[in-house]
Protein backbone atom coordinates (compact mmCIF):
# COMPACT_ATOMS: atom_id res chain seq x y z
CA UNK A 1 0.00 0.00 0.00
CA UNK A 2 1.60 3.77 -1.15
CA UNK A 3 2.23 5.77 1.66
CA UNK A 4 1.95 9.50 1.60
CA UNK A 5 4.03 12.07 2.86
CA UNK A 6 2.16 14.10 5.53
CA UNK A 7 2.23 15.96 8.98
CA UNK A 8 1.54 15.15 12.49
CA UNK A 9 0.46 17.71 14.73
CA UNK A 10 0.40 17.33 18.71
CA UNK A 11 -0.49 20.02 21.03
CA UNK A 12 0.05 18.90 24.81
CA UNK A 13 -1.87 21.47 26.86
CA UNK A 14 -3.56 21.46 30.51
CA UNK A 15 -7.35 20.45 30.71
CA UNK A 16 -9.43 23.50 30.36
CA UNK A 17 -8.38 23.98 26.96
CA UNK A 18 -10.31 20.62 25.56
CA UNK A 19 -13.20 22.43 24.20
CA UNK A 20 -11.67 25.34 23.36
CA UNK A 21 -8.94 23.54 21.10
CA UNK A 22 -10.84 21.01 19.18
CA UNK A 23 -13.47 23.62 18.32
CA UNK A 24 -10.43 25.42 16.59
CA UNK A 25 -9.01 22.75 15.20
CA UNK A 26 -12.60 21.53 13.46
CA UNK A 27 -13.01 25.09 12.44
CA UNK A 28 -9.51 25.58 11.33
CA UNK A 29 -10.64 22.42 8.78
CA UNK A 30 -8.84 19.45 10.34
CA UNK A 31 -10.90 16.74 8.82
CA UNK A 32 -10.72 14.62 12.49
CA UNK A 33 -8.50 14.21 15.94
CA UNK A 34 -6.88 11.82 18.43
CA UNK A 35 -7.43 13.02 22.81
CA UNK A 36 -5.21 10.97 25.00
CA UNK A 37 -5.10 11.91 29.03
CA UNK A 38 -1.67 12.25 29.86
CA UNK A 39 0.80 13.38 32.82
CA UNK A 40 3.71 15.78 32.44
CA UNK A 41 5.53 18.51 34.26
CA UNK A 42 6.77 21.43 32.73
CA UNK A 43 8.08 25.09 33.06
CA UNK A 44 4.47 26.31 34.25
CA UNK A 45 4.68 23.46 37.20
CA UNK A 46 2.73 20.16 37.41
CA UNK A 47 -0.42 19.87 35.42
CA UNK A 48 -2.13 17.51 37.17
CA UNK A 49 -1.95 19.88 40.39
CA UNK A 50 -2.98 23.07 39.24
CA UNK A 51 -6.71 23.24 37.78
CA UNK A 52 -7.64 19.04 38.13
CA UNK A 53 -7.68 17.14 35.63
CA UNK A 54 -5.50 15.38 33.82
CA UNK A 55 -3.07 16.96 30.79
CA UNK A 56 -4.08 16.50 27.58
CA UNK A 57 -2.35 14.99 23.93
CA UNK A 58 -4.10 16.32 21.27
CA UNK A 59 -3.12 14.52 17.82
CA UNK A 60 -4.13 15.97 14.04
CA UNK A 61 -2.82 14.49 10.91
CA UNK A 62 -3.04 17.28 7.83
CA UNK A 63 -1.23 18.96 4.79
CA UNK A 64 1.29 20.70 5.58
CA UNK A 65 -0.17 24.33 4.88
CA UNK A 66 -3.15 22.78 7.35
CA UNK A 67 -0.35 21.93 9.80
CA UNK A 68 0.84 25.35 9.88
CA UNK A 69 -2.04 27.46 10.19
CA UNK A 70 -2.83 24.94 13.28
CA UNK A 71 0.11 25.69 15.01
CA UNK A 72 0.10 29.65 14.44
CA UNK A 73 -3.25 29.47 15.66
CA UNK A 74 -2.16 27.64 18.75
CA UNK A 75 0.87 30.11 19.50
CA UNK A 76 -1.12 33.20 19.26
CA UNK A 77 -4.05 32.30 21.47
CA UNK A 78 -3.14 30.08 23.80
CA UNK A 79 1.12 30.06 23.98
CA UNK A 80 0.80 33.40 26.70
CA UNK A 81 -0.60 32.17 29.07
CA UNK A 82 -1.46 28.90 29.40
CA UNK A 83 0.69 25.22 29.44
CA UNK A 84 0.68 24.24 26.10
CA UNK A 85 3.82 22.90 23.61
CA UNK A 86 3.08 21.77 19.94
CA UNK A 87 5.19 20.26 17.36
CA UNK A 88 5.04 18.98 13.81
CA UNK A 89 6.07 16.26 12.55
CA UNK A 90 6.68 14.41 8.83
CA UNK A 91 5.02 11.42 8.65
CA UNK A 92 4.03 8.55 5.95
CA UNK A 93 0.22 7.79 6.25
CA UNK A 94 -1.54 5.09 4.63
CA UNK A 95 -4.81 6.59 2.78
CA UNK A 96 -3.08 9.46 3.12
CA UNK A 97 -5.50 10.99 0.69
CA UNK A 98 -8.58 10.70 3.84
CA UNK A 99 -6.33 13.30 5.66
CA UNK A 100 -5.86 15.94 2.58
CA UNK B 1 -21.72 24.23 75.36
CA UNK B 2 -18.65 26.46 75.49
CA UNK B 3 -16.82 27.40 72.99
CA UNK B 4 -14.11 24.75 73.60
CA UNK B 5 -16.42 22.12 73.92
CA UNK B 6 -17.93 23.20 70.42
CA UNK B 7 -14.42 23.15 68.99
CA UNK B 8 -13.24 19.59 71.09
CA UNK B 9 -16.88 18.26 69.45
CA UNK B 10 -16.08 19.59 65.63
CA UNK B 11 -12.44 18.40 65.80
CA UNK B 12 -13.20 14.74 66.96
CA UNK B 13 -15.78 14.05 64.12
CA UNK B 14 -15.28 11.50 61.72
CA UNK B 15 -15.23 14.07 59.39
CA UNK B 16 -12.39 15.75 60.77
CA UNK B 17 -10.85 13.33 61.71
CA UNK B 18 -10.71 11.64 58.24
CA UNK B 19 -9.41 14.80 56.56
CA UNK B 20 -6.47 14.46 59.35
CA UNK B 21 -6.04 10.90 57.91
CA UNK B 22 -5.61 12.14 54.51
CA UNK B 23 -3.11 14.75 55.14
CA UNK B 24 -1.65 12.76 56.82
CA UNK B 25 -1.26 9.91 53.72
CA UNK B 26 0.29 12.78 51.65
CA UNK B 27 2.81 13.87 54.14
CA UNK B 28 4.40 10.49 55.12
CA UNK B 29 4.16 9.62 51.30
CA UNK B 30 1.68 7.28 51.68
CA UNK B 31 0.90 5.20 47.97
CA UNK B 32 -2.66 5.99 49.07
CA UNK B 33 -5.12 7.56 46.57
CA UNK B 34 -9.05 7.92 45.87
CA UNK B 35 -9.32 6.08 42.15
CA UNK B 36 -10.70 9.50 40.42
CA UNK B 37 -14.19 7.96 39.18
CA UNK B 38 -14.39 7.59 43.02
CA UNK B 39 -13.81 11.28 43.67
CA UNK B 40 -16.58 11.84 41.18
CA UNK B 41 -18.75 9.82 41.72
CA UNK B 42 -18.91 10.60 45.54
CA UNK B 43 -19.35 14.42 44.60
CA UNK B 44 -22.12 13.56 42.07
CA UNK B 45 -23.65 11.20 45.01
CA UNK B 46 -23.46 13.96 47.89
CA UNK B 47 -24.35 17.09 45.29
CA UNK B 48 -27.74 15.15 44.25
CA UNK B 49 -28.24 13.77 47.62
CA UNK B 50 -28.06 17.75 48.53
CA UNK B 51 -30.57 18.54 45.93
CA UNK B 52 -33.26 15.86 46.29
CA UNK B 53 -33.49 16.69 50.15
CA UNK B 54 -33.27 20.15 49.90
CA UNK B 55 -36.04 19.88 46.86
CA UNK B 56 -38.16 17.80 49.21
CA UNK B 57 -38.52 20.49 51.94
CA UNK B 58 -39.01 23.13 49.66
CA UNK B 59 -41.91 21.43 48.88
CA UNK B 60 -43.55 22.12 52.04
CA UNK B 61 -41.85 25.52 52.81
CA UNK B 62 -44.01 28.42 52.66
CA UNK B 63 -41.88 30.59 49.71
CA UNK B 64 -42.51 33.68 51.73
CA UNK B 65 -40.67 32.56 54.30
CA UNK B 66 -37.31 31.55 52.31
CA UNK B 67 -37.51 35.37 50.09
CA UNK B 68 -35.39 37.46 52.85
CA UNK B 69 -32.98 34.67 53.31
CA UNK B 70 -32.35 34.22 49.47
CA UNK B 71 -32.14 37.97 48.78
CA UNK B 72 -29.49 37.89 51.48
CA UNK B 73 -27.61 35.09 50.06
CA UNK B 74 -27.67 36.69 46.77
CA UNK B 75 -25.97 39.61 48.47
CA UNK B 76 -23.60 37.91 50.38
CA UNK B 77 -22.57 36.59 46.46
CA UNK B 78 -21.97 40.28 45.46
CA UNK B 79 -20.42 41.97 48.57
CA UNK B 80 -17.97 38.85 49.34
CA UNK B 81 -15.51 39.02 46.13
CA UNK B 82 -15.02 42.69 46.61
CA UNK B 83 -14.69 42.69 50.30
CA UNK B 84 -11.57 39.77 49.05
CA UNK B 85 -10.52 42.32 45.96
CA UNK B 86 -10.23 45.04 48.04
CA UNK B 87 -8.32 43.54 50.77
CA UNK B 88 -5.62 41.63 47.99
CA UNK B 89 -5.49 44.90 46.69
CA UNK B 90 -4.78 47.35 49.06
CA UNK B 91 -3.15 45.01 52.17
CA UNK B 92 -1.61 42.67 49.88
CA UNK B 93 -0.52 44.61 47.09
CA UNK B 94 -1.24 41.84 44.70
CA UNK B 95 -2.12 42.37 40.56
CA UNK B 96 -5.29 43.17 39.66
CA UNK B 97 -5.93 39.61 37.66
CA UNK B 98 -4.31 38.09 40.35
CA UNK B 99 -7.11 39.69 43.15
CA UNK B 100 -9.87 38.85 40.70
CA UNK B 101 -9.10 35.30 40.34
CA UNK B 102 -8.79 34.62 44.02
CA UNK B 103 -11.68 36.81 44.62
CA UNK B 104 -14.07 34.93 42.30
CA UNK B 105 -13.07 31.89 44.60
CA UNK B 106 -13.66 33.28 47.69
CA UNK B 107 -17.33 35.09 46.05
CA UNK B 108 -18.07 31.57 45.64
CA UNK B 109 -18.83 28.65 47.70
CA UNK B 110 -17.52 25.04 48.76
CA UNK B 111 -20.48 22.60 48.32
CA UNK B 112 -18.10 20.32 51.24
CA UNK B 113 -17.88 23.59 53.38
CA UNK B 114 -21.72 23.67 53.67
CA UNK B 115 -22.42 19.92 54.36
CA UNK B 116 -19.80 20.08 56.97
CA UNK B 117 -21.23 22.91 58.44
CA UNK B 118 -25.08 21.35 58.23
CA UNK B 119 -23.77 18.09 59.73
CA UNK B 120 -21.65 20.24 62.52
CA UNK B 121 -24.56 22.45 63.81
CA UNK B 122 -26.60 19.16 64.03
CA UNK B 123 -24.42 17.36 65.21
CA UNK B 124 -24.91 20.54 68.88
CA UNK B 125 -28.66 20.17 68.81
CA UNK B 126 -29.62 23.13 66.44
CA UNK B 127 -32.26 22.48 63.37
CA UNK B 128 -31.28 24.68 60.66
CA UNK B 129 -33.73 25.37 57.77
CA UNK B 130 -34.23 22.72 55.50
CA UNK B 131 -34.49 25.04 52.43
CA UNK B 132 -31.09 25.76 52.81
CA UNK B 133 -29.14 23.52 50.16
CA UNK B 134 -31.49 26.20 48.10
CA UNK B 135 -29.70 29.42 49.00
CA UNK B 136 -26.63 26.94 48.85
CA UNK B 137 -27.37 26.83 44.94
CA UNK B 138 -28.02 30.83 44.36
CA UNK B 139 -24.05 31.07 46.35
CA UNK B 140 -22.52 29.67 43.80
CA UNK B 141 -22.02 31.71 40.65
CA UNK B 142 -22.77 35.36 41.77
CA UNK B 143 -19.00 35.29 43.23
CA UNK B 144 -17.77 33.98 40.30
CA UNK B 145 -19.44 36.27 38.14
CA UNK B 146 -18.32 39.21 40.45
CA UNK B 147 -14.89 38.32 40.34
CA UNK B 148 -14.71 37.28 36.23
CA UNK B 149 -16.03 40.97 35.83
CA UNK B 150 -13.54 42.46 37.59
CA UNK B 151 -10.57 40.69 36.23
CA UNK B 152 -11.98 41.48 33.02
CA UNK B 153 -11.98 45.03 34.12
CA UNK B 154 -7.80 44.70 34.62
CA UNK B 155 -7.44 43.08 31.58
CA UNK B 156 -9.64 45.10 29.09
CA UNK B 157 -9.19 44.99 25.43
CA UNK B 158 -8.67 40.99 25.00
CA UNK B 159 -11.41 38.73 23.74
CA UNK B 160 -12.52 36.69 26.11
CA UNK B 161 -14.97 33.58 26.07
CA UNK B 162 -16.86 34.90 28.98
CA UNK B 163 -20.86 33.95 28.16
CA UNK B 164 -19.17 30.85 26.98
CA UNK B 165 -17.22 30.48 30.27
CA UNK B 166 -20.75 31.27 32.96
CA UNK B 167 -22.74 28.68 30.55
CA UNK B 168 -20.41 26.52 32.00
CA UNK B 169 -20.72 27.28 35.15
CA UNK B 170 -24.70 27.04 35.41
CA UNK B 171 -24.56 23.86 33.29
CA UNK B 172 -21.64 22.50 35.37
CA UNK B 173 -21.89 18.86 37.46
CA UNK B 174 -21.64 21.29 40.71
CA UNK B 175 -25.25 23.46 39.54
CA UNK B 176 -26.67 21.00 37.45
CA UNK B 177 -27.17 18.05 40.74
CA UNK B 178 -27.89 20.74 42.74
CA UNK B 179 -30.82 22.82 41.27
CA UNK B 180 -32.07 19.25 39.24
CA UNK B 181 -31.91 17.36 42.37
CA UNK B 182 -33.50 20.80 44.26
CA UNK B 183 -36.35 19.98 41.34
CA UNK B 184 -36.89 16.19 41.24
CA UNK B 185 -36.93 16.51 44.90
CA UNK B 186 -39.70 19.55 45.05
CA UNK B 187 -41.59 17.20 42.46
CA UNK B 188 -41.67 14.26 43.83
CA UNK B 189 -42.38 15.38 47.33
CA UNK B 190 -41.67 13.27 50.27
CA UNK B 191 -43.72 9.99 49.38
CA UNK B 192 -42.19 9.83 46.45
CA UNK B 193 -38.81 10.65 48.17
CA UNK B 194 -39.63 7.76 50.72
CA UNK B 195 -38.21 4.57 48.63
CA UNK B 196 -35.20 6.06 47.67
CA UNK B 197 -34.18 7.85 51.09
CA UNK B 198 -32.58 5.03 52.41
CA UNK B 199 -29.78 5.35 49.93
CA UNK B 200 -29.69 9.07 49.96
CA UNK B 201 -29.50 9.51 53.70
CA UNK B 202 -28.14 6.53 55.32
CA UNK B 203 -25.03 6.65 53.22
CA UNK B 204 -24.48 10.14 53.57
CA UNK B 205 -22.30 10.66 56.26
CA UNK B 206 -20.38 7.66 55.74
CA UNK B 207 -19.79 9.02 51.81
CA UNK B 208 -19.09 12.53 53.48
CA UNK B 209 -16.31 10.83 55.58
CA UNK B 210 -14.93 9.00 52.43
CA UNK B 211 -15.02 12.53 50.66
CA UNK B 212 -13.35 14.43 53.40
CA UNK B 213 -10.59 11.80 53.26
CA UNK B 214 -9.12 12.35 49.36
CA UNK B 215 -9.95 16.37 50.15
CA UNK B 216 -7.51 15.72 52.83
CA UNK B 217 -5.24 14.32 50.24
CA UNK B 218 -5.65 16.81 48.15
CA UNK B 219 -4.87 19.61 50.02
CA UNK B 220 -1.80 18.13 51.00
CA UNK B 221 -0.44 18.01 47.65
CA UNK B 222 -0.82 21.92 47.50
CA UNK B 223 1.27 22.37 51.06
CA UNK B 224 4.27 22.83 49.25
CA UNK B 225 3.44 25.58 47.35
CA UNK B 226 2.40 27.61 50.60
CA UNK B 227 5.74 28.39 50.54
CA UNK B 228 5.14 29.95 47.03
CA UNK B 229 2.43 32.08 47.62
CA UNK B 230 3.71 33.72 50.52
CA UNK B 231 2.08 34.76 54.24
CA UNK B 232 0.37 38.07 52.84
CA UNK B 233 -2.12 34.87 51.39
CA UNK B 234 -2.22 32.50 53.97
CA UNK B 235 -2.86 35.29 56.54
CA UNK B 236 -5.80 36.35 53.94
CA UNK B 237 -6.64 32.47 53.63
CA UNK B 238 -7.98 32.74 57.36
CA UNK B 239 -8.56 36.24 58.16
CA UNK B 240 -11.52 36.79 55.09
CA UNK B 241 -13.05 33.60 55.54
CA UNK B 242 -13.47 35.07 59.28
CA UNK B 243 -14.76 38.23 58.44
CA UNK B 244 -16.61 36.67 55.01
CA UNK B 245 -18.31 33.95 57.81
CA UNK B 246 -19.41 36.99 60.43
CA UNK B 247 -21.23 38.79 57.64
CA UNK B 248 -22.81 35.90 56.83
CA UNK B 249 -24.35 34.83 59.93
CA UNK B 250 -24.88 38.44 60.52
CA UNK B 251 -26.94 38.33 57.18
CA UNK B 252 -28.40 35.49 58.02
CA UNK B 253 -29.51 36.54 61.26
CA UNK B 254 -31.09 39.72 60.01
CA UNK B 255 -32.53 37.72 57.49
CA UNK B 256 -34.91 35.68 60.25
CA UNK B 257 -32.92 32.60 59.81
CA UNK B 258 -32.46 30.52 63.17
CA UNK B 259 -29.16 30.34 65.05
CA UNK B 260 -28.29 26.99 63.34
CA UNK B 261 -29.03 28.28 59.65
CA UNK B 262 -27.23 31.56 60.27
CA UNK B 263 -23.98 29.98 61.05
CA UNK B 264 -24.44 27.38 57.90
CA UNK B 265 -24.75 30.94 55.88
CA UNK B 266 -21.42 32.19 57.59
CA UNK B 267 -20.00 28.94 56.55
CA UNK B 268 -21.18 29.22 53.04
CA UNK B 269 -20.32 32.75 52.82
CA UNK B 270 -16.72 31.87 54.33
CA UNK B 271 -15.84 29.27 52.00
CA UNK B 272 -13.91 29.35 48.85
CA UNK B 273 -15.17 27.10 46.04
CA UNK B 274 -12.43 24.72 44.22
CA UNK B 275 -14.34 23.13 41.64
CA UNK B 276 -16.69 25.39 39.66
CA UNK B 277 -13.92 28.52 40.30
CA UNK B 278 -10.82 27.30 39.35
CA UNK B 279 -11.79 25.99 35.54
CA UNK B 280 -13.91 28.91 34.56
CA UNK B 281 -10.93 31.42 36.15
CA UNK B 282 -8.47 29.87 34.23
CA UNK B 283 -10.28 29.75 31.11
CA UNK B 284 -11.28 33.83 31.84
CA UNK B 285 -7.84 35.19 33.60
CA UNK B 286 -5.09 32.95 32.13
CA UNK B 287 -2.64 35.74 32.89
CA UNK B 288 -3.88 34.78 36.70
CA UNK B 289 -1.59 32.50 38.78
CA UNK B 290 -3.51 29.16 39.37
CA UNK B 291 -1.04 28.57 42.37
CA UNK B 292 -2.40 31.54 44.50
CA UNK B 293 -5.83 30.66 44.22
CA UNK B 294 -5.76 26.87 44.23
CA UNK B 295 -3.76 27.09 47.16
CA UNK B 296 -5.81 29.71 49.13
CA UNK B 297 -8.98 27.89 48.59
CA UNK B 298 -8.29 24.25 49.15
CA UNK B 299 -4.79 24.26 51.20
CA UNK B 300 -5.28 27.32 53.95
CA UNK B 301 -9.48 28.10 53.64
CA UNK B 302 -10.98 24.88 53.11
CA UNK B 303 -8.87 23.42 56.55
CA UNK B 304 -9.73 26.11 58.28
CA UNK B 305 -12.98 26.34 58.00
CA UNK B 306 -13.33 22.36 58.56
CA UNK B 307 -11.49 22.79 61.67
CA UNK B 308 -11.94 26.35 63.22
CA UNK B 309 -14.30 28.01 61.24
CA UNK B 310 -17.41 26.38 61.49
CA UNK B 311 -17.42 26.34 65.09
CA UNK B 312 -16.83 29.88 65.30
CA UNK B 313 -19.40 31.05 62.96
CA UNK B 314 -21.85 29.03 65.23
CA UNK B 315 -20.72 30.89 67.81
CA UNK B 316 -20.95 34.35 65.84
CA UNK B 317 -24.58 33.16 65.02
CA UNK B 318 -25.23 32.84 68.44
CA UNK B 319 -24.12 36.19 69.23
CA UNK B 320 -25.54 38.15 66.69
CA UNK B 321 -29.34 35.98 67.83
CA UNK B 322 -28.93 37.86 71.06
Amino acid sequence: MAATSLRLVTIVAEPVLEPRLVRDLKSLGASGWTLTETRGEGSRGMRASDVPGAGIRLEVVTSAPLAERIVAHVAEHYFPNYAVIAWVATVDVLRGEKYV
Amino acid sequence: MTTADLLRANLLSPYVLAFGLGLLARLVKSDLALPKDIYTGLSIYLLFALGLKGGVELSQAPLGEIALPAVATIALGVVTPLVAYAVLRRLGRMRPVDAAAIAAHYGSVSAVTFIAAQTFVRSVGESPEPYLATLLALLESPGIAVGLGLGLLAVRGADRPVGGVMREVFTGRTMLLLVGGLAVGALTGKSGYEPIAPFYEGLFRGALTLFLLEMGLLAAERLADLRKVGGFLVAFGVAIPVIHGALGAWAGTVAGLSVGGAAVLGAMAASASYIAAPPAVRMTLPEANPTYYLTASLAITFPFNLVAGIPLYFWFAGLFAR
